[in-house]
Parts: C-alpha cells; sequence; structure tokens
C-alpha cells in the first residue's frame, strides 16, 4: 500500500515536473525559432527553423513527442552541435555520473567516519573538533574550495591537472586511471563540504538512538557494544540518514554542475552553460528536466530504502 | 533559572559579531568606499598588497578591498529578497495547509515536494535560456526553492501548535479559525521561522555566489564576491590571493549566519541545546 502510493506519487511528479519544463522552456517564449536565433534572424530563417522544430504544430502534440522522444531515447538532432541529442547528453553524462558517485562515496566514508568518531566521543574533545570542522565546511562554498583545492594541488603542486578531461578510452590519450585522476579533485571538492552537513546529521542520529529503550535492553542482554552499534542504532539512526542524504542528492547535481565549470569538465552541466550560450532551447530543456527527473528518482528510491531499513512502514502505510 | 543558563550561547555572539561586521561594512559602503567600484586603472593591475591597497588590485586595476565591500551589498540584497519571497509564499501556503486539512493540503505538500526538483541552479539555467542572465533571475530561482521549505516547516509546526490546549480554549471562545492563526499558531511558530530564515539567508548568499560564478547572475560592472571568483580564476597562476579574499568573505559570511542561527535555536528551546 505505502509502495503503490509512493510510485502513484512518483508518476506524478516527474508527469508535473516535465509539464512545468515543457511550459517554462517551450510555451511560455513565444516563438522559441526567434529567442534561439536572436534579434537580427530574418523572417525566412526564423521561419525555416521553426518548421525544422516543428513549431507549426499545437503544443500539446509536441509535448506528447517530446515524452515519446525521452521514453525511446530519441531527442531529435542539436541545432548548435548538429548531432543527435542523445548522443550528445550520453558523452556527458559519462563524465557526470561518475563524478557524481565518486563525490557521493567519498561522501558517506568521510560523514560516517567523522559522525561515528563524534557520537562516540560525545561532549568530548573529539565530539567539538568535528563539529567546529563541519561549521566551517557547511560556510565554504563548494566551488571556491573548487579553486583553492586547484591552486593547491595543481598550480603549486602540480599533482593533477587544473583543468580538462582526457577522456575515458586509451586512444584518445585518456584511459580509466586519467580518468578517473582527473575527477580526483572535483570529487573531493564536492564530498568536503557535502560531508560537513551529513556527519552532523549521523552524529546526532546515532546519539539520538543511543538514547532508546532497546538499546539499553539489548545491552543487557549481553550484546556487545559494536554490536549495538551495528545491529541495532545504525539500523534505526539510518533513515534519518537516509533522508537527509536524499536531500542532499539534489545539492550534489546542482554542485556537479558548478564544479564542472570550475575545472572546465565536459559533463552535463557545461553542456548546460553551453546551449544557454548557443541559445539552444531544445538541449536545455533536455538537460534541466534529466537533472530534475534524478532528483525525482533519488528521492523515491530512499523511500523504498525505508521500507527496507524499517519494516514498521510497510504495515503502516497509508 | 541560573545566571549561566541565561548568558547568551557562545555560538550566537560570535555569528552575531561576524554578521554585525558584515552589516556595517554594508551600510559604511553607501556613504564612503577606499575607490570608487567601477573605476577601471588598468596601469595598475594586479598590484600586490600596499598601503594604497590593503589587498592589492584586480585584473582591470579596480582595488579589492572596495569590490569586497561593495560585492556585499548584491548578496545581502539576494538573500533577503529571495529569503522574503519564501516566507511570502511558504508560510501563507503552510497556514492554509495546516488550518484548511484535506484536500487543499494534499495539494499544498504535493506542490512543496514537485518544487524540491528544483534546486535553484536549475531554474536557474532554465530562466537564463530565456530571459537571459541577472540579478533578477538570482533572486527569483534562489526565491522559488525556499518556497517548499518554508511551507513545510510552517505546516508542521502550526500543526503541532494547533493541538494544543489554549487553541482549544480559544476555539471554544468563538474565535475564528484565522483569528486563532494570527492571534495564537503565528506568534508561537515565530521563533522557528526566525531560525530557519536565518540558515536560509546563509544558503542565498551561498547559491546567489554560485550564479554569479558561473555568470548566470550578477552581470558586471555590479561587483559580486561570485563574480570576483570567476575573474580570480583566470589569474591564478599570476595572483593567486585574489581567488582567496572573496570565497574567505563569502565563508564569514555564511559561518556568520548558521552560528546565529544556531545560537538563536538553542535560546529559544534550550531543551534542545542541552540535549546536543
Amino acid at each position: 500500500m505505502f509502495l503503490a502510493r509512493r510510485f502513484a506519487s512518483f508518476v506524478a511528479t516527474l508527469l508535473v515536473a516535465s509539464i512545468v519544463v515543457f511550459t517554462v522552456l517551450d510555451v511560455l517564449p513565444g516563438n522559441i525559432a526567434e529567442v534561439m536565433l536572436g534579434e537580427s534572424a530574418t523572417p525566412e530563417s526564423v521561419a525555416a527553423l521553426g518548421a525544422k522544430l516543428g513549431l507549426d504544430r499545437p503544443a500539446p502534440v509536441r509535448y506528447a513527442d517530446w515524452m515519446k522522444g525521452l521514453a525511446s531515447g530519441d531527442l531529435g538532432t542539436s541545432v548548435a552541435y548538429d548531432t543527435p541529442i542523445s548522443a550528445l547528453i550520453g558523452e556527458r553524462l559519462a563524465v557526470t555520473v561518475p563524478l557524481a558517485l565518486m563525490a557521493m562515496l567519498l561522501t558517506t566514508v568521510l560523514a560516517f567516519a567523522l559522525g561515528l568518531l563524534a557520537a562516540s566521543q560525545h561532549g568530548r574533545a573529539g565530539d567539538t573538533a568535528v563539529m567546529a570542522a563541519s561549521q566551517v565546511g557547511i560556510a565554504v562554498p563548494n566551488f571556491w574550495f573548487a579553486i583553492l583545492l586547484s591552486l593547491v594541488f595543481a598550480v603549486k603542486l602540480g599533482w593533477f591537472s587544473a583543468t580538462g578531461f582526457p577522456g575515458w578510452s586509451a586512444d584518445a590519450g585518456g584511459g580509466p586511471f586519467a580518468g578517473l585522476r582527473a575527477l580526483v579533485l572535483p570529487a573531493v571538492a564536492l564530498a568536503v563540504v557535502q560531508a560537513s552537513i551529513l556527519a552532523r546529521i549521523v552524529r546526532s542520529a546515532v546519539i539520538d538512538v543511543m538514547r532508546e529503550d532497546f538499546v539499553r535492553t539489548a545491552r543487557a542482554k549481553g550484546v556487545s557494544r559494536s554490536g549495538v552499534l551495528w545491529g541495532h542504532v545504525m539500523r534505526n539512526a539510518m533513515v534519518t540518514v537516509l533522508t537527509v542524504m536524499g536531500l542532499q542528492f539534489a545539492n550534489l547535481l546542482a554542485g556537479t554542475v558548478v564544479i564542472e565549470r570550475v575545472f572546465a569538465l565536459p559533463g552535463l552541466g557545461l553542456l548546460a552553460f553551453q546551449a544557454i550560450a548557443n541559445r539552444d532551447l531544445v538541449v536545455v530543456r533536455d538537460v534541466v528536466m534529466l537533472l530534475a527527473a534524478a532528483v525525482v528518482c533519488i528521492n523515491f528510491i530512499v523511500d523504498l530504502l525505508y521500507v527496507v531499513i524499517d519494516p514498521r512502514l510497510r504495515a503502516r502505510g497509508s | 533559572m541560573t545566571a549561566a543558563r541565561r548568558r547568551l550561547p557562545a555560538s550566537f555572539v560570535i555569528g552575531a559579531l561576524l554578521v554585525a561586521a558584515l552589516l556595517t561594512l554594508v551600510i559604511i559602503s553607501f556613504v564612503w568606499t577606499p575607490y570608487p567600484a567601477t573605476d577601471l586603472d588598468i596601469p595598475s593591475k594586479l598590484q600586490p598588497p600596499s598601503a594604497a591597497h590593503w589587498l592589492g588590485t584586480d585584473s582591470l586595476g579596480r582595488d579589492i578591498v572596495t569590490l569586497l565591500i561593495v560585492g556585499s551589498r548584491v548578496s545581502i540584497a539576494v538573500g533577503v529578497i529571495a529569503v522574503g519571497i519564501g516566507i511570502g509564499f511558504g508560510v501563507l501556503l503552510g497556514l492554509v495547509a495546516a488550518v484548511w486539512r484535506g484536500w487543499i493540503e494534499e495539494v499544498v505538500m504535493r506542490f512543496a515536494d514537485f518544487t524540491f526538483a528544483f534546486p535553484a541552479l536549475l531554474s536557474a539555467i532554465m530562466l537564463t535560456a530565456i530571459y537571459g542572465p541577472g540579478v533578477v533571475t538570482s533572486i527569483v530561482a534562489i526565491g522559488i526553492f525556499n518556497v517548499p521549505v518554508f511551507i513545510r516547516i510552517t505546516r508542521a509546526s502550526a500543526l503541532v501548535v494547533r493541538s494544543r490546549e489554549f487553541v482549544t480554549a480559544a476555539r471554544a471562545l468563538g474565535k475564528s479559525e484565522w483569528r486563532i492563526t494570527l492571534e495564537h499558531v503565528l506568534p508561537n511558530i515565530l521563533p522557528m521561522l526566525i531560525v530557519q530564515a536565518t540558515i536560509q539567508f546563509a544558503l542565498a548568499i551561498l547559491a546567489e555566489a554560485a550564479l554569479s560564478y558561473l555568470g548566470l547572475g550578477t552581470q558586471p560592472p555590479t561587483p559580486s564576491w561570485g563574480r570576483m571568483l570567476n575573474d580570480a580564476q583566470t589569474q591564478l597562476f599570476r595572483a593567486p590571493m585574489l581567488a582567496v579574499y572573496p570565497g574567505a568573505a563569502i565563508a564569514l559570511t555564511v559561518l556568520g549566519l548558521n552560528l546565529m542561527g544556531d545560537g538563536l535555536r538553542d535560546l529559544f528551546d534550550p531543551r534542545l541545546a542541552n540535549r546536543r
């Protein structure tokens, strides 16, 4: 019951999001061929582009076509790049997705290590140090931290390159190792700021659960300290932690877009900015939809995970 | 209540001092700045710190201290207006949801869920693609993202207050729902809203800086911290310190606001302070 409800609201959210994106980027601007070509365009060229984009058809038909395209992966051809948009996006995802995953992994490892350290040291020096460091971490803009990292590790020490991405294939001068290496500084820049927030959540969630009666009961029954921590405390604390991780994912995606700019990584973010500069509204629309859909999907996955972690939700449902 | 309990939290004092220092700079900037903010002086570009230019000059010969001071105005203005939009719409919709319940509440809350799928950056990308970049784009994009935050917190805390005895008593006295909301609910959720507003203000400043850095927000020649970082990145090899100052200004402002928010929360709800 809980799952069915959540799934319905997931689909509805995706639909509404697509309608909003379509309305803002296709209907509201009026004739998007005019917007794309700029004020100096001749009426003939506007008409030609309009015909190419199928603007003569009513908006609901264009929306339906776009939906079909999203479902089938055939998004048409980019006017500015003259390549299929799906190929363009796929190429960029090969940078953005590994970067986001690397950052999320680093965030999780850092946050749990620091959060558990602080919780186990509650009220003592280690706790205070973690809390103070995370307060600073939260205040630091991730793109500034990225610039500082590139200043130290690329400009001064020369361990990494300051900008660019060599690609995943060895033929083009890149390769798996070179590719990962180019993503290290961007991922660290993203993770440190995110982990500062998450470490605080892990800490307070663990401290809260530690106070619960079932923890005392488990200890009284002779379960070891670490047994209680991993078997009882973490499982219960994870509900809170996961909620925040889900919310953070939206930030992480937005952060990825910004960080790509700092390191000139050819990911989705850079594609969006190039599309804006080229006034390629069709590409902007697809990229924005993809990013919004990613946020909605992650939140749905978090909902599913709740049920796995906390079986009580299955019964509660409605 | 002991004297120690009545003392202001240390975090609040540090935060308030940082914020007060920033506000003082902003006010002074309207009367006096070391140099005119938009005056270019190409011959004296990229100078190191000196008596004439405390933090040196940028690639166009502008005084860094002046740019930092004047740049703070944009951050503050965008933050105040964007959070204002969030509070205006968010608190109203949150109260409507809490008072009317039923399908209206359902619609409002789904709207809030849905708006969360659009971080400020995504809205800004869409708006820029059509209307072009600018301060208004930043304000609208950050404002939109603040609305669901305030809807959720207002509804949740209003529901708690509305279940208390004094509200039942007020209802028994024949007060209308809206009078109860204005006279009893709103004052009781105000502390929570103030704390949240402080935190959102800090987030808004971070978002504005990011948008300006990306070129979606404040446009030249108006100085802003985000733009300064963008310019500084092109001079990373020649003048690395230029990339340090604006970021430090952002970080100190956000740190001040966050500490103030934490301190206010402890002040309004001492039980929480003891638990942490």
